[in-house]
């Protein structure tokens, strides 16, 4: 029976392929595991609305299934069915239950909504600036005097109210375990605000396409308790309220020559340099070489070597640097740390 | 009726010649088809390189770039240069003919809308030739779509779709006038058939729509090739003013392809259960209803641009609100086939199938509808899945239908039905297999629009297994171009091959040029099936045998819209000789059209092949 | 086709005796109705740029009274002469048709004129589509009007040259019908410039 075929192979079908993705993704970067209040929000209204649709869908495919095999022709079958205009109390039924169960779902929508678009002040929340730029993220905590790239370091259980904005085209930052997404736009200013309530490693991703690299533009988000945090913002203020530290080991020192005359116009570490690239104050502490590399000295090389290859599009340049000189530059880069 | 045309002997044109000058909108559909057909393999390629890229976790098939040019392509062409003109191919084909006319308000107006569509599609396309396609996403917001940020390609977006965007236009309006204008004597609104009140409404939408992406192109190329400011801010200008005039039009845009999908289904499921369309006045209002909201939700496209909660919730409780019609078509079409008798073939087969595909579609429509909510979801694989479902679930699913349906009515010959049933099935397993792992994608944390994905993401399941759907689709398609080869040889289709409800199926297959020797007098809704149960073969004619005037053919659409296409590229390269040239050549033809009277020809009466009744 | 000028023979309302008549009527009442989405896309955006002079010339520096009521009044006037060319048309006069439609260029002209003017000088003022997002919306908005003024022009010229020839015919008098029609549209959004850029930018406002 055609009917009856259809809706078992779509069940089978739906069946398999729910029990293959039960994984349900990674605590770091999957949205069916909030790690915090705002996602934990989220998830709610999406197990509600989708639990409504799939109770709507049930009835559908019940008579869909029914009417399918009942009302099949049958060989040999003759004469007209009888021709039925409409039936009144049928139509105003299923026009007025799906409208109750959009109300069901609207309260929720309403509450929720306005709840999220709340701003916290510095009193009650952690402040944070984030810009957006082909293809990376600097953070800034005005409060605490600290400026930063690519990991965004939080304190665990705390508010965080984030202003964001962009420095060249349409960004979006989204960390899915924590929240849902804001579109940082050139030129204007958005605010959303997002709490961790685990501590470890979050996942962050550029939700809005802006160039070639928009699928590496991944950021992460370091979830530590009170105590550490406030140990490693202060940390990162002394060194940034200071010259950099002179480098002792030799090859480390030729490094820091190299990076000072090709690189401090673009990057800056402590309180010296440009804001064109991101700020390389802890980038021995950085989970990530450039976003996305696993942060190794050889990883560091291939993007010291050619930028390009490993971000097609981004604004850095090749250096034409050659192996000594790169291994020279790994060696500083590595005693970049706050720790 | 013109009293004034020529009596010479109609221009009997041949081949090619015949082709590029027709004004016969039987004719024009056949265009539409073949045209919006060719881009549809276009953009099905592009999507198998794109899913091919991204069978594995940071594969190297195609780079960034081009996938960025891949995605953007494979949504334009598919959207604007091939559902929407196979779209057009069906309302060409079937609505003059449902409303008992003899061809459509503007005949000369809709071989230009076909021509500005093809020329503008071809114009888009060269760019894959000319240095690089556009590579901003089919929505090209700025500024990433400014010239600072984009190469060429974008110019190729801007100048193709205004020209190709001006023929559905124009399109529109011709429709519009001829269903309100034109119809049988009998045939009031309310007796039209739901695939002519599905055009009629889609029609308007196009109307009021199409003028929004417009200006959002001239503005764009102003900025990009004129100095403007419109979308920079470091001028004062704004980005999101793009968003808005995109979406005001973009959301109208997606209910301009599914109201017809939704026209061909009402007419399917009711023919082959041989029963009434249930609750064919609530469809109506549905349909209309749809179409009027479908102008106040567009910001849902936009709910993490920072618009506020207010606006946010608002145009999240409108959204929702469509449910509501939607809903009660859905509910109408199963009791259509509620106490029916249901026969199975090929066209019902895509017609059924769309049901619950659909119905999905329109779930985590709703899902998508709530604000926080979307937070998550928007630019995820959760929006990609969601509106596959809608276009390739709910509308390509129903265009196949409709040609299954319509194909004897339009080219005397009928598909194989038994590969159709192979391409339904091929294609309908594919797409689920494709498309459903995308929702759990997205809610597992991978963005839209992304040409790779790292390892160790959890992400490399669900991709693998939608690029094994594609597969499936690839061979469904595939065999529908097959059963179009081997249906060209087969028998002559009957007038009425699947014991049809209205006009269309009173005629030969294919009919003749004039359609009708005689208008028909129509008395009810499904107005050949009345006839029908009253133990008529035919219809009563309305008017006596006489003289048929028809439009005379021309190739001045056809000039007009290479001049536009001329003064595209002239544009794009500043080269303000060659605009001139364009512009001249498209201008130059309206003069002649405007100074040059249409007189058209007539078809005696003895030459009309049936023998009509005398009234 | 019918070249005499014998208008004893015309039905009442010409332009809407032939159904190929009422079908352009109303295709073209369809065709501004997008057309009023379109104006209306290019006022909205108008409307949220007009503030952002960048450092260039701000609308009440720039706008200046008399110039835009003289060119008000010569396309108000124009509608009205347009409104007399089609009830010349009800009474199937083509000469004062004729008469009327030509006053009605004349003023177009002498609009259009007035316009070229005034973007000349705020050119010279500093102020282009370049300058800035008031810059480029000033001018986008109020230069497509200036393109459909010049357009209409175009069109009636056309249509006047060619009924020398043909005359008023039930096939010439819809196109009539059309240009007057198309004529009062220009007009009406030219109110809504007069009032919306104009009125509206030469009070308030940031100085400088």
């Amino acid at each position: 029976m055609k009917g009856w075929q259809q809706f078992w192979r779509q069940l089978s079908l739906f069946g398999l392929l729910a029990l293959v993705l039960t994984g349900c993704g990674k605590d770091e970067l999957s949205a069916l595991k909030p790690s915090g209040p705002v996602a934990s929000m989220q998830y709610d209204l999406m197990k509600l609305s989708s639990a409504i649709m799939i109770g709507v869908f049930i009835v559908v495919m019940l008579i869909f299934t029914y009417v399918l095999i009942r009302y099949r022709k049958r060989p040999g079958q003759q004469g007209v069915p009888k021709q039925v205009e409409g039936n009144h109390a049928l139509e105003i039924l299923w026009t007025v239950i799906p409208f109750l169960l959009l109300i069901v779902m609207a309260i929720p929508t309403v509450t929720t909504g306005f709840a999220l678009h709340k701003e916290f002040p510095k009193e009650e929340a952690l402040q944070v600036k984030v810009t957006a730029h082909q293809f990376w993220w600097e953070f800034e905590y005005p409060d605490l005097g600290v400026a930063t790239a690519q990991d965004l370091v939080l304190p665990v259980g705390k508010k965080v109210q984030f202003q964001v904005t962009s420095a060249d085209v349409m960004h979006a930052f989204w960390i899915p375990a924590l929240g849902g997404k804001i579109d940082t736009n050139p030129g204007q200013e958005n605010k959303i605000w997002l709490q961790a309530d685990k501590t470890g490693i979050f996942y962050g991703k550029c939700a809005e396409l802006c160039g070639a690299s928009h699928a590496l533009m991944d950021f992460k988000v370091e979830v530590m308790d009170q105590t550490a945090f406030d140990s490693w913002a202060n940390g990162m203020k002394g060194v940034q309220s200071k010259e950099p530290v002179a480098a002792t080991a030799p090859s480390a020192a030729q490094g820091q020559e190299i990076f000072n005359k090709s690189c401090l116009g673009c990057h800056a570490i402590a309180g010296k340099g440009g804001k064109l690239g991101p700020n390389l104050t802890n980038f021995a502490d950085r989970e990530r070489v450039a976003g996305i590399l696993a942060h190794t000295p050889e990883n560091l090389a291939e993007w010291l070597k050619d930028p390009q290859k490993v971000k097609p599009g981004n604004n850095m340049p090749n250096l034409n640097l050659d192996d000594a000189q790169v291994k020279a530059l790994v060696e500083y880069m590595s005693t970049l740390s706050v720790k | 009726m013109s009293a004034h045309a020529s009596h010479a002997p109609a221009p009997k044109r041949s081949g090619l010649w015949d082709w590029l000058t027709t004004v016969d909108h039987k004719k024009i559909a056949i265009l539409y088809l073949i045209a919006g057909g060719i881009f549809f393999l276009a953009g099905g390629y592009e999507a198998l390189l794109i899913r091919l890229q991204l069978m594995y976790p940071e594969a190297s098939v195609v780079g960034a770039k081009t996938f960025n040019e891949l995605i953007t392509m494979h949504g334009t062409t598919m959207i604007f240069l091939a559902v929407m003109p196979v779209i057009f191919a069906l309302m060409n084909a079937v609505v003059p003919l449902q409303i008992g006319a003899r061809d459509v308000a503007f005949p000369f107006v809709n071989a230009l809308g076909f021509w500005l569509f093809f020329f503008g599609g071809v114009l888009l396309n060269t760019s894959w030739f000319l240095g690089g396609a556009p590579d901003a996403g089919w929505t090209s917001y700025t500024t990433l779509a400014l010239n600072q940020y984009s190469g060429r390609g974008v110019d190729f977006y801007v100048l193709g779709l205004q020209i190709a965007g001006l023929g559905t236009l124009i399109g529109g309006i011709n429709f519009l006038v001829t269903i309100i204008n034109m119809r049988a004597p009998g045939m009031t609104f309310m007796r039209m058939p739901m695939f002519t009140w599905a055009s009629f409404i889609t029609s308007g939408l196009i109307l009021f729509a199409f003028p929004a992406i417009t200006v959002g192109l001239v503005l764009l190329m102003f900025d990009r090739l004129f100095g403007g400011n419109f979308f920079n801010p470091d001028a004062g200008g704004n980005v999101v003013i793009w968003e808005h005039l995109f979406w005001i039009f973009g959301h109208p845009e997606v209910y301009i392809l599914i109201l017809p999908a939704f026209g061909v289904i009402s007419e399917i499921i009711s023919t082959f259960a041989r029963k009434r369309l249930f609750g064919y006045s609530s469809m109506v209002f549905a349909t209309a209803l749809i179409g009027f909201l479908g102008f106040m939700v567009w910001a849902h496209h936009m709910f993490t641009t920072g618009l506020g909660a207010i606006a946010n919730t608002l145009f999240g409780l409108a959204t929702m609100l469509i449910a509501v019609p939607t809903g009660i078509k859905i509910f109408n079409w199963l009791l259509t086939m509620w106490g029916g008798q249901i026969r199975f073939p090929t066209a019902n087969l895509f017609a059924v199938g769309f049901i619950p595909t659909f119905t999905i579609g329109g779930m985590t429509g709703v899902m998508l509808a709530v604000p926080p909510a979307d937070y998550q979801y928007h630019d995820s694989y959760f929006v990609v899945a969601h509106f596959h479902y809608v276009i390739v679930g709910g509308l390509v699913f129903g265009l196949f239908a409709g040609l299954y349906y319509w194909w004897p009515k339009m080219f005397g010959k009928m598909l194989n039905e038994t590969i159709g049933k192979w391409n339904f099935w091929t294609f309908f397993i594919g797409f689920h297999l494709t498309f459903f792992p995308q929702h759990f994608l997205g809610l597992m944390g991978m963005p839209r629009r992304v040409f790779t994905y790292l390892k160790g993401q959890d992400l490399d399941v669900g991709n693998f297994i939608s690029t094994i759907g594609v597969f499936g689709m690839t061979i469904g398609t595939i065999l529908f171009l097959i059963n179009v080869v081997v249906a060209a040889k087969g028998k002559r289709a009957p007038a009425d091959p699947w014991d049809g409800r209205s006009l269309e199926w009173t005629i030969p297959s294919p009919p003749p040029e004039y359609n009708f020797a005689q208008t028909p007098l129509v008395r009810g809704l499904d107005a050949f099936w009345i006839e029908k149960m009253a133990g008529n073969k035919g219809m009563t004619p309305a008017e006596p045998l006489g003289d048929i005037h028809m439009p005379s053919p021309s190739f001045l659409p056809f000039l007009m819209s290479v001049g536009l296409f001329i003064a595209g590229y002239g544009f794009m390269y500043h080269n303000y000789v060659v605009v001139a040239i364009g512009l001249i050549l498209t201008f130059g033809c309206m003069f002649a059209r405007s100074v040059k009277d249409d007189p058209g020809y007539h078809i005696h009466e003895d030459e009309i092949e049936e023998k009509g009744v005398k009234a | 086709m019918a070249t005499h000028h014998a208008n004893a023979v015309l039905p009442d309302e010409p332009e809407k005796a032939t159904l190929e008549g009422k079908n352009k009527i109303l295709g073209f009442w369809l065709f501004l109705g997008g057309e009023t989405v379109l104006f209306g896309s290019l006022f909205a955006t108008f409307i949220a740029l007009r503030d952002q002079a960048n450092g260039g010339p701000t609308s009440q520096q720039l706008f200046d009274m008399p110039l835009v009521a003289a060119a008000t009044l010569l396309l108000l006037t124009s509608s009205m002469t347009s409104v007399m060319a089609t009830l010349a048309l009800h009474k199937k006069n083509l000469k004062m048709i004729q008469v009327w439609l030509t006053i009605t260029v004349l003023l177009g002209l002498g609009f259009l004129a007035l316009e070229i003017y005034e973007f000349v000088h705020y050119v010279h003022e500093g102020h282009k589509i370049s300058t800035s997002a008031f810059g480029s919306a000033f001018y986008t908005l109020v230069g497509f009007h200036g393109g459909h003024v010049a357009f209409g022009i175009l069109w009636i010229t056309l249509l006047q040259l060619s009924a020398v020839k043909k005359g008023l015919t039930v096939v010439t008098a819809p196109k009539f019908y059309l240009a007057c029609l198309y004529w009062h549209f220009i007009d009406v959004v030219w109110v809504f410039i007069f009032t919306v850029v104009y009125l509206m930018g030469m009070i308030g406002g940031k100085v400088g």
